[in-house]
């Protein structure tokens, strides 16, 4: 027996991202395990997870928190991690146009890495798609993972002994996501310049060794680009 | 039991820094969705720069995790976290897996904590 038309599209979101969960889960009990790190309780944790909802900036501004840098460092530092999804709003944002503002408002709030790449290609490849339900479909499933995953994270964080230094699983992630980032020249010296600034910039007062590093690698990225060498 | 899931400290610092980043990342999010229409696309001079955001920033979230510089450069390299690190750094290269690369690297770290210095 079909279902009728509009749950089969949310059906082929959430079917499409479950492969992608392999990655997000272990991500998601990461971002937990550093709230206990930092000193946060389950409270913060799920509330961080559900405010700010994007996990490369949540585990930064975790470890700034964990190390008493000044706020304006910590939202600072997470903002300019999130400045990539202004790259997705504006590529999604055609595919969102004919639907009402408090729809295309709650949408917004779902936007992440994973659920963009997805629905963009989808939207591209099959037309008949109903775009917002494909889109929840595989938003809301990284949305729900996403929580449980933390909440599991800090009772697994509280848990396990520092001695087997779980914390050390958030470089590990960030590596995983660096490798793939690196895709051509200008990008690869995005990367070494920002890691390499980073490491010399540790001991900068404020906690801004990762803002500076993280700038001069996007400087340097752009100079490699305009002087195409 | 105490410790994280019993902790009802107060922490107006975090809840600051979590509103505020929330806030502003939600900003971002809505932002050409909102405003499609009126602004056609990113302009080429921000859209640029963004590029480079995602590996710029990663490996300044990644190299100091790994990396200390010490007072000698062999005191800087023998170190078990840049030998996890760099392994763990070729499994992410050839399977692009996010749980592989994390079971690689904290595989290698507790092969040293647990076995080599034990």
């Amino acid at each position: 027996m079909r279902g009728p038309a509009l749950d089969e599209d949310l059906a082929a979101g959430v079917r499409d991202v479950s492969p992608l969960m392999l990655g997000i889960v272990p991500f998601a009990l990461v971002a937990g395990i550093a709230a206990v790190d930092a000193g946060l309780g389950l409270a913060e944790a799920v509330g961080m997870s559900v405010i700010v909802f994007a996990g490369a900036s949540q585990l930064a501004a975790l470890e700034l928190l964990g190390e008493n840098a000044p706020l304006a460092v910590v939202v600072g530092t997470a903002v300019v991690i999130n400045l990539r999804m202004l790259m997705y709003s504006a590529s999604i944002a055609p595919h969102f146009a004919e639907y009402g503002r408090r729809l295309r408002a709650g949408l917004a709030y779902l936007l992440t890495d994973q659920a963009y790449a997805l629905s963009v290609a989808e939207f591209d490849e099959n037309s008949d798609r109903s775009r917002w339900r494909y889109y929840l479909g595989a938003a809301a499933s990284l949305w729900i993972v996403w929580q449980v995953g933390t909440v599991a994270g800090v009772v697994l964080g509280a848990g396990v002994p520092d001695a087997w230094g779980l914390t050390f699983a958030v470089p590990l992630v960030f590596l995983a996501l660096l490798v793939p980032a690196m895709k051509d020249r200008p990008t690869t010296v995005a990367g070494v310049a920002g890691g390499a600034v980073a490491v010399v910039a540790a001991g900068l007062p404020y906690e801004l060794g990762l803002l500076v590093g993280a700038l001069s690698g996007i400087a340097a990225g752009l100079i490699v680009e305009v002087t195409g060498s | 039991m105490t410790g994280a899931l019993g902790s009802v400290v107060a922490s107006p610092r975090a809840w600051v820094a979590i509103v505020a980043i929330g806030a502003l990342t939600y900003g971002i999010r809505l932002s050409f969705i909102h405003l499609f229409g009126r602004i056609d696309g990113v302009p080429t001079r921000v859209q640029r720069p963004l590029r480079y955001v995602p590996p710029a920033v990663l490996a300044a979230l990644v190299l100091p995790k790994l990396v200390t510089l010490g007072p000698s450069v062999p005191a800087t390299l023998l170190d078990e976290r840049l030998v996890a690190g760099l392994v763990a750094g070729a499994v992410a290269w050839r399977t692009e897996d996010v749980f592989a690369t994390i079971a690689t690297g904290m595989g290698v770290l507790w092969l040293f904590r647990f076995v080599v210095f034990a």
